[in-house]
């Protein structure tokens, strides 16, 4: 034990010259371990608020909702119900339009009506303070501030929906359970819920969301109490949530997120890792002499082995603790870039288990990552202290070498199990590792042929400058790959979010064609259809589409009953997230396709959006040889419903059942503004059905839109619009703020990237200075060093760039077609402007760090031995 | 001229009162122990740094007043250089190494001219190689041929045997001999080799910053 004792002492020792160098590069660690701690702080954070205000979120212990009014049964199940001491409150909710006469204007909105009492737990913020229990004494109402931004109406105002006549009595400053982009999406207009009948506006068609809040006495347990009354409600499509499920389903909605923000996190470690393993490779070919020296004098290969490995492992430590701090101070800008899309008040607090994995996490990374490279610390022999080309041939055996493969081994079974250990699930935990692995192999392969490409590129010809700075990249002990590596990943990410996001907003672009509609009327009876029009004439725009809706249910499927397809799964279930469908393809529960509403429509021919993908679609009434009318489904619901053509669909369309053969399938791209449906039917069949309309006109005059918009409200109170370049704004908002948060992730692997080429540059500065004065000392003008600088960085910067970029356009393009399902819409200008950027912060590092090569006299090139 | 540093707090003079001249064409070796300064002599010699006080005179060209760049072009046109440690540059290839002295002149026909002084020290067959892949006494002749490159007024040959064997030693002190009558350029050399000083036909003596021999050679 004797022998090890004084290792420590000579790492520390050893460590002194280069300490400040080294840590530049334990400062690539600490960024990575600062994602870490601040994922993780945050995380924790965002599901203890959760578990905290969980019963706040749903206001309630149990929530019941539907589409449509509760049937008698549910009615005198909620009197039962009352009678056992439980409390019950109302909530109403559904889109209509808004009209603000002072400010002369009208606006989409979402309005809650809400019953005494409501919400049960939590409460709802208001600006002034408390207005909250004011609703329920008079006509008034609370709306989400934006409305009043955008209108230019004040508090105090009337504001009228339908037939009714409310005061706006202030502004709502937290809803509890809502996300902050939820008002991007219409303004929020809470009532009180017996005034809702005044307004008029749910009506036939109306797309409306009923709900009923409980609020248990003590010791009555939500879960059982849905178990006991599963049969009533699911017989009446009433879907029961309680404080559980919702903890639950957010808990899986924040794990989600945690896994994509730790993907970016670990690969930003991993990359200040492979900065770290080309640190120590650099560093050990300048300790040679050092080590050789080390070894004449009596220690061992694992001695010296041992002491290296203690200083990258103390490093890292310091690196890591670094790393800690600043991802404590992180988290606190985490809620500026994230906060719009948790339910939830997040108090920033120090998770010291973050801590604690994060410097644990950290150090490993250092010390595995550093092992590689020292292994070579072993093959430097005694003799190399006399004769520095000694351990020359020494270096063939290294493929061979087991310790090195031990220690690949040990590195790939870290990082899964790292992985494995974050995400807590060995399936997830692979995933995420080969991801992380695939992204960097992928950076690794292009960094390494771009470099290969350059290097073939050079020509004899060129100027010697540029070549002599391009030849610098491949110097001994070069670290251009893991600059390149570090450095295009930062590009990379960038550049992915910034085309999926163009792509994304490009599809929801609406033109300035003179056929596609930017206003759009829904909810219109059938007996409004014609003043309607007229008013659009009046106003001189063009009707360019008048869209039948009929809501209906699947009755039976070949003849089979649905709820026997359906099988045994309970409607009073929890859905997957909040707000989102359950998952497409998921084979065993297909039951949301089969007694979902279903709002379709019927017309003879295909639309712009619309492409038919298998039967034919069928030119006539009825399909062929069946005598009975023809739909055409969408494919992906075709294909949860497992239908095929030629199958027998009846449908329930308000009690009349309507037999229909199914005739083909359509691809639709949902992102263009017109109105689509899962079904299209035979004209035939639904003429006779009761529907309300959906009229389309276009105007590129903003002012004229709006005040067809008042024109129309004043007339059909009933009747909402929508001007759908608001529409297309507000997607874009949170296409955008998305945006915003992964971009904030990607300055993590930026810092990285800076930070590793730091330390590469640091790691070469003897060397670059060396030749400097050599060349000096040749003949070279200073003016002729600094343009073999400038194109040494500016070919690194135009390759780590060019790596970046490059997979960004092949991430970006797979991100379309495989992911969201559409075009890629490349944007060449701003990818440029990307690289140019990149470039330009290399060259501004390089040439930064590298300035003592200018003020180096001449006079060294004697004085190097 | 004088050459004093400052260290810290603490003066150092490292050459007092230097003065001699040396003629064109002459083959001198500069000689005395470690520290004695022959190093900085060589350095203010050739321009690489300048003189605390006194003048230097290349070539008929006051090294004084000139800026660093002017001495940098100066050295291009009229100095080689002969290394203790060869200082190739590692990353190019010999005949690359022997083209950079022409190549940041910008002298055409850069790359023909190296091959021909490559040929000159017997490494033709070499051109292509790294420096690594050539032993220490072809990495000298390398590093003879591109201080030759530009037939140079005077060759500072700084230890220029002091990594090599002495045969190797031998053929790289014969090589410089012959590379000098043809060219007619002047040799100063540094070194404490008395064999291969014993060579010169001037040996200038340093002790303590100060000549305190000046004689002709053996020869």
């Amino acid at each position: 034990m004797g022998r090890w004792r004084f290792v420590p002492a000579l790492a520390w020792r050893d460590s002194r010259a280069s300490r400040r160098r080294l840590l530049t590069f334990m400062a690539a660690i600490a960024v990575g371990v600062a994602a870490l701690v601040a994922i993780d702080s945050y995380t924790a954070n965002i599901l203890r608020a959760i578990h905290d205000q969980s019963r706040d979120l749903l206001g309630a212990d149990v929530s019941l909702s539907s589409r449509d009014p509760f049937p008698a049964s549910v009615d005198s199940l909620l009197e039962t119900l009352r009678g056992e001491g439980i409390r019950v409150g109302r909530m109403t909710s559904f889109a209509s339009m808004a009209l603000l006469p002072r400010a002369n204007a009208t606006r989409l909105v979402q309005v809650r009506a809400a019953g005494p009492g409501v919400p049960f737990y939590g409460s709802i913020g208001t600006s002034p303070a408390g207005r909250w229990a004011a609703l329920q004494t008079s006509h008034a109402a609370l709306v989400d501030s934006s409305l009043l931004v955008e209108t230019g109406a004040r508090v105090g105002d009337t504001l009228s929906l339908g037939a009714a006549r409310f005061a706006i009595i202030g502004t709502l400053t937290n809803v509890p359970g809502d996300i902050g982009i939820a008002a991007a999406l219409g303004p929020r207009v809470y009532i009180a819920h017996r005034f809702l009948g005044e307004t008029g506006l749910v009506v036939f068609g109306s797309r409306v969301s009923y709900e009923a809040l409980l609020a248990l006495p003590h010791g009555r347990d939500a879960a059982q109490l849905i178990t006991t009354y599963r049969a009533t409600l699911s017989d009446a499509r009433v879907r029961a949530r309680t404080v559980a499920e919702t903890e639950r389903s957010l808990t899986r909605a924040v794990d989600t997120l945690h896994d994509f923000l730790d993907l970016v996190g670990l690969v930003a470690l991993l990359l200040g890792g492979v900065g770290v393993a080309s640190a120590i490779h650099a560093y050990v070919a300048e300790k040679t002499d050092t080590i050789a020296m080390l070894r004449c004098l009596g220690g061992t290969q694992l001695q010296v082995l041992a002491m290296y490995l203690t200083e990258a492992a103390a490093l890292g430590l310091v690196g890591a603790a670094a790393g800690a701090l600043l991802g404590i101070a992180v988290q606190f800008e985490l809620p500026h870039a994230l906060g719009s899309f948790i339910p939830v008040t997040v108090q920033p607090a120090i998770v010291p288990r973050a801590v604690i994995t994060g410097l644990v996490i950290g150090t490993w990374v250092a010390a595995l990552f550093a092992l590689l490279p020292l292994l070579r610390v072993r093959r430097i022999t005694p003799l190399q202290a006399l004769r520095q080309d000694a351990g020359a041939e020494s270096a063939q055996g290294a493929a061979r070498d087991v310790a090195r493969l031990l220690a690949v081994v040990a590195l790939v079974a870290s990082v899964v199990g790292i992985a494995v250990w974050r995400s807590g699930s060995t399936q997830r935990g692979i995933f995420m590792s080969m991801g992380v692995g695939a992204a960097i192999a992928l950076l690794w392969l292009a960094a390494a042929a771009l470099s290969g490409l350059a290097r073939r590129m050079l020509r004899e010809h060129w100027p010697f400058v540029m070549r002599q700075g391009i030849a610098n990249l491949y110097r001994p002990s070069n670290q251009t790959r893991a600059v390149v590596l570090a450095l295009g990943f930062g590009a990379f990410l960038l550049g992915t979010v910034f085309l999926v996001q163009r792509s994304l907003v490009a599809r929801l672009s609406l033109g300035d064609s003179d056929v596609r509609a930017n206003l759009a009327f829904f909810d219109v009876q059938p007996d409004e259809v014609r003043g309607l029009d007229s008013l659009i004439a009046d106003a001189n725009m063009p009707l360019l589409q008048q869209v039948p809706i009929v809501p209906m249910r699947i009755a039976t499927i070949s003849g089979t009953d649905t709820a026997a397809r359906a099988g045994s799964a309970p409607e009073a279930r929890a859905p997957a997230a909040p707000g989102a469908e359950p998952r497409r393809g998921d084979r065993r529960r297909p039951s949301w396709a089969l007694r979902r509403e279903y709002r379709s429509s019927y017309r003879d021919t295909l639309n712009h959006s619309e492409r038919l993908t298998a039967g034919h679609w069928v030119h006539g009434a009825d399909a062929p040889g069946t005598g009975l009318p023809w739909i055409s489904v969408e494919q992906d619901v075709a294909s949860e419903l497992q239908l095929a053509p030629g199958d027998t669909v009846t449908w329930d369309v308000q009690g009349v059942r309507i037999p229909t053969v199914v005739t083909s399938f359509r691809e639709v791209n949902w992102a263009r503004f017109e109105p689509n449906f899962f079904v299209i039917f035979s004209p035939r069949a639904l003429e006779g059905a009761p529907a309300t309309f959906v009229m389309l006109t276009r105007s590129s005059a903003p002012a004229a839109i709006a005040a067809l918009q008042r024109t129309v409200v004043e007339h059909y109170s009933n009747v909402s619009s929508i001007d759908l370049s608001a529409v297309q704004r507000a997607v874009g908002a949170i296409v955008e703020r998305i945006a915003v948060a992964i971009r904030f992730m990607a300055l993590f692997s930026v810092a990285t990237g800076i930070l590793v080429m730091l330390g590469a540059v640091g790691a070469s500065r003897r060397q670059r200075i060396r030749e400097g004065v050599l060349l000096k000392t040749l003949g070279a003008t200073r003016g002729q060093i600094g343009r073999i600088m400038l194109s040494e960085y500016a070919m690194l910067g135009i390759l780590a760039s060019a790596t970046g970029v490059v997979l960004s356009v092949v991430a970006a393009w797979a991100l379309m077609r495989f992911v969201f399902d559409a075009p890629f819409a490349p944007s060449p200008w701003p990818i440029i402007a990307l690289a140019a950027g990149a470039t330009l912060l290399t060259l501004v590092i390089g040439l930064w760090s590298s300035r003592d090569v200018f003020a180096e006299t001449a006079m060294g090139a004697l004085r190097e031995r | 001229m004088t050459k004093t540093y400052r260290s810290g707090e603490a003066l150092i003079t490292v050459l007092r009162t230097v003065s001699f001249s040396i003629a064109a064409r002459a083959f001198v070796a500069i000689v005395g122990p470690s520290g004695s300064g022959k190093t900085t002599l060589l350095g203010l010699l050739a321009g690489l740094d300048s003189p605390t006080s006194g003048t230097v005179l290349l070539d008929g060209t006051d090294l004084g007043p000139l800026s660093e760049d002017a001495r940098a072009r100066l050295r291009g046109e009229k100095v080689g250089f002969v290394f203790q440690n060869f200082q190739l540059i590692p990353t190019l290839t010999a005949a690359e190494n022997v083209q950079v002295p022409l190549e940041l002149r910008g002298t055409t026909g850069a790359r023909a001219q190296a091959h021909d002084l490559l040929d000159r020290v017997g490494l033709a067959d070499r051109a292509h190689h790294y420096p690594a892949q050539l032993s220490g006494g072809e990495q000298q002749r390398v590093a003879l041929a591109r201080a030759f490159a530009n037939a140079p007024r005077v060759l500072f040959a700084d230890e220029p045997t002091g990594n090599l064997d002495s045969d190797t030693g031998e053929r790289i002190i014969s090589l410089i001999e012959s590379l000098n009558r043809d060219a007619g350029s002047t040799v100063i050399l540094v070194t404490h080799d008395p064999a291969l000083a014993s060579r010169a036909g001037r040996i200038i003596r340093l002790s303590d910053g100060a000549v305190v021999d000046d004689s002709n050679g053996a020869s």
